[in-house]
């Protein structure tokens, strides 16, 4: 109808104002402002009058309040004359902990998987796709219960323990380490290591010029290594063994009540500790080793023909054509298998390993200020997540395919 | 001399060989696949030892040393010494809390009711070649719903009572797993779906919106949500109105799925050609009809295994309810451990392995359809 109009009047026809695009656009977001503006009215006003009445101060002050609860892990001085505040960095600290400890065996088992999965061997291959199959599809509350209530708690109780070569032990009440006891000269081995990681860095970078200028290559790994553990060790010696190792005691006479490891000697790893870890990193190293096996499984299989017809090996071939072109596919999934580890670190409160939630939640219940601890919740997790896939974003820049 | 035969002409053919043993058969393929290396042959080993010492003590536990029958706990105490297996009597005996939770008994059935019509109505939508799939999806998705409300919380009419409101606080085990999952994900479709068009919008407002409304949920871990939708939801309601415990959780697990669901449906929208959207309006069709008749079901139809695995998640994470206290499935078992009938030490390795059982089940035939899916709607894509 409009063009027959547009051709006897000679001039567009004007639309009804209705049907004009541009009004419409204007028109729905207007109404969206106007929904989300009335809805946070509401939920604001709701809340400050239900506030009101349940008497419930809202504000920052309560984080300077004494906590009266104490901590079984805490990475800094804390007790429970310090503060709400202070409790909940605690928590944030815990679940950082967790969260980097978790991604490190994750990454490490799920690329063993991964690269199980692919194995030619049919008993490997089997192996691994039942793992993935397995763990994948149970929840990892789940597994959080069966690691802390089910294994931990058929090892030997407190007053006995496994030990592995006499440093390492275990029982009921975590794991035993020895713990380094740093005496003055010791910051010597510390810059020992800093100078064989910048050395080892410098000898990589000429060997990878000298092979790109003379193609003989230079066995950089095994010298890296010599650099990175020998010189301090070198330095260690010379200095006068500056540092020793406080071995846990375990107190096996007297009184039944005081055998046992003895407390606050050596490093003890709680169990609530050792079971997240676990879980997190088990039940994650199943969807990593999905992700590694795609991402290899991505890589042309030409691109190992031509690999081998120029002579590499196997492992010069993963290493140097696979694995590269992999790392492409593979870390952005990665990524979000990371941040999912971190988030769902926050399970913790299930076996009351004190990261941030579960601290948080104390927090809650004893001061009521449910607005704010929530709302420090979601602004840390928010932020860790912004910040993983921030540096995740650029080293994938870093790793991506540079075209011409 | 002249003549003798210094050449031998074969006149028939030579007999067919059988292929080397060690390279035909089971030895062949051992020789292959296990033996072919030195390195091999110690991987076959170390795998075998493993997967020995994984599978040994299970079926030791869950079969040789389980204890099938039994009143109470006397029955799967360690036997003088003896490693106590798997207390399966106990499971018997708790099976209809860890189905029902506390839904009273002559109600059941009505429990029952939902689970027949659930399946009737899932399984033809599950499988391609039955045909009124549109009849059975509008069934599944508004009907099944608005019944199974009424059947599970009960009906009062005026003053009459057709169905006895059963409290939410008394259901539990996999009931309350399923109210949850199959509500999360019926209820963040459609959601899920406006978001992702709002992410894709040309309006910067309502993407803006979109973008933080996504990433915002995304960003956070679910138990948070629970949290929050537990503990400060009531404090964004006027006073005097209350929300049932189970609503609450249900509306914070939709708004976490619907996040992922948007990314998921996303996805889709990205994969279909600009000219299929560009054909829809030459022919004249406006954003709805457009949406509605030829971009969404291109698009829904390439990532439903997409959406069967946020399914998979989500179905995973109902667990999480237990933390703010309610009693699903795993819950159910939890805080079975505690009833002193049943306590023996054997209890707590029979209901874990019992609720791996039922999520691995669910989660693992899922991830199957999941798979079956794609290999059946990639055909369309093969060149």
């Amino acid at each position: 109808m409009s063009v027959m109009e547009q051709d006897s009047a000679g001039a567009p026809a004007r639309a009804s104002l209705l049907y004009d695009p541009k009004v419409r656009s204007i028109f729905y977001q207007v109404l969206l402002v106007v929904v989300v503006v009335a809805l946070g009215y509401v939920i604001v006003s709701n809340t400050i009058t239900n506030l009101e009445r349940q008497n419930i101060a809202s504000g920052w002050g309560f984080l300077e309040n004494t906590a009266g609860f104490g901590t079984n892990q805490s990475l800094v001085q804390y007790s429970e004359t310090s503060s709400y505040g202070r409790a909940l960095y605690v928590g944030f600290l815990n679940t950082l902990l967790v969260a980097a400890i978790g991604i490190l065996f994750a990454t490490i088992l799920g690329f063993i998987i991964g690269i199980a999965r692919l194995s030619n061997n049919w008993v490997i291959n089997r192996l691994a796709y039942c793992y993935v199959e397995l763990v994948r599809n149970i929840p990892l509350l789940l597994q959080i219960f069966f690691w802390y209530f089910a294994v931990l708690r058929s090892i030997p109780g407190k007053r006995d323990k496994w030990s592995i070569f006499d440093t390492v032990h275990l029982n009921i009440g975590g794991l035993r380490l020895p713990k380094p006891i740093w005496e003055p000269g010791a910051e010597w081995i510390g810059y020992a290591v800093i100078i064989g990681i910048a050395a080892s860095f410098f000898v990589a970078r000429w060997a990878r010029k000298r092979q790109e200028d003379t193609g003989q290559q230079f066995p950089v790994f095994w010298t890296a290594m010599g650099l990175i553990v020998g010189v301090p060790i070198i330095t260690y010696l010379v200095t006068g063994m500056p540092m020793t190792l406080e071995h846990p005691n375990f107190v096996e006479t007297g009184p039944i009540m005081l055998r046992g490891f003895e407390l606050n000697v050596g490093i003890n790893v709680i169990p609530e500790f050792l079971a997240l870890t676990a879980a997190l990193s088990i039940y994650t190293a199943s969807f990593i080793a999905e992700i590694v096996r795609a991402g290899i499984q991505a890589v042309n299989h030409g691109q190992t023909e031509a690999a081998h017809a120029l002579g590499l090996r196997n492992g010069p071939t993963l290493r140097l054509v696979i694995i590269p072109q992999a790392m492409r596919v593979i870390i952005p999934p990665l990524t979000s298998q990371y941040l999912n580890l971190t988030k769902n670190s926050s399970l913790a409160v299930a076996i009351a390993y004190p990261d941030l939630v579960s601290m948080g939640g104390t927090v809650l219940n004893q001061t009521g200020q449910a607005i704010e601890i929530i709302g420090i919740w979601m602004a840390v997790y928010l932020s860790l997540s912004l910040i993983t896939s921030a540096f995740m974003n650029w080293y994938n820049q870093r790793m991506a395919l540079v075209e011409r | 001399m002249a003549t003798t035969k210094m050449f031998h002409i074969r006149t028939e053919e030579a007999p067919h060989l059988a292929a080397p043993l060690s390279t035909t058969g089971i030895i062949g393929w051992m020789r292959k696949n296990l033996f072919s290396s030195i390195g091999n042959t110690v991987l076959t080993i170390i795998g075998i030892l493993i997967a020995y010492s994984l599978i040994q003590p299970l079926i030791q536990f869950a079969l040789i040393d389980a204890v099938w029958t039994g009143e109470n706990r006397e029955a799967c105490l360690p036997k003088d010494g003896a490693h106590s297996g798997a207390c399966w009597a106990y499971v018997k005996a708790y099976f209809p809390q860890f189905i029902y939770g506390r839904y009273p008994s002559e109600e059941v059935y009505r429990v029952n009711i939902v689970y027949a019509l659930f399946l009737m109505l899932l399984v033809p939508l599950a499988i391609p070649g039955v045909p009124f799939k549109r009849l059975n999806a509008l069934l599944f998705l508004i009907v099944f719903p608005i019944v199974a409300y009424f059947l599970l919380t009960g009906l009062v009419i005026g003053d009459k009572v057709v169905l006895p409101i059963v409290e939410t606080a008394v259901w539990g085990g996999l009931l309350v797993t399923l109210v949850i999952a199959v509500t999360g994900i019926v209820a963040s479709l459609p959601l899920g779906i406006a978001l992702a068009l709002g992410r894709r919008s040309k309006m910067p407002i309502i993407r803006m919106v979109s973008i933080i409304f996504i990433e915002f949920w995304r960003g956070v871990p679910l138990i948070t949500v629970l949290f929050m939708s537990s503990v400060m939801l009531p404090l964004f309601l006027p006073e005097g109105v209350t929300f049932d415990k189970l609503l609450r959780v249900l509306i914070g697990v939709t708004l976490f799925s619907a996040a992922y669901m948007a990314e998921v449906v996303r996805g889709g929208l990205q994969a279909i050609p600009k000219g299929q959207y560009e054909g829809a309006m030459a022919l004249g069709l406006r954003f709805w009809p457009m949406m509605y008749l030829i971009v969404l079901p291109q698009a829904l139809k390439l990532v439903i295994p997409g959406i069967v695995n946020t399914f998979i998640g989500l179905f995973k994470d109902t667990t999480l309810v237990l933390i703010v206290g309610m009693f699903d499935l795993l819950g159910q078992i939890q805080s079975s451990f505690t009833d002193p009938t049943w306590s023996t030490p054997s209890t707590g390795h029979t209901g874990y392995l019992f609720a791996a059982m039922v999520f691995w089940c669910f989660c693992f035939g899922m991830s199957r359809y999941s798979i079956f899916m794609e290999n059946k709607l990639h055909t369309g894509h093969k060149r």
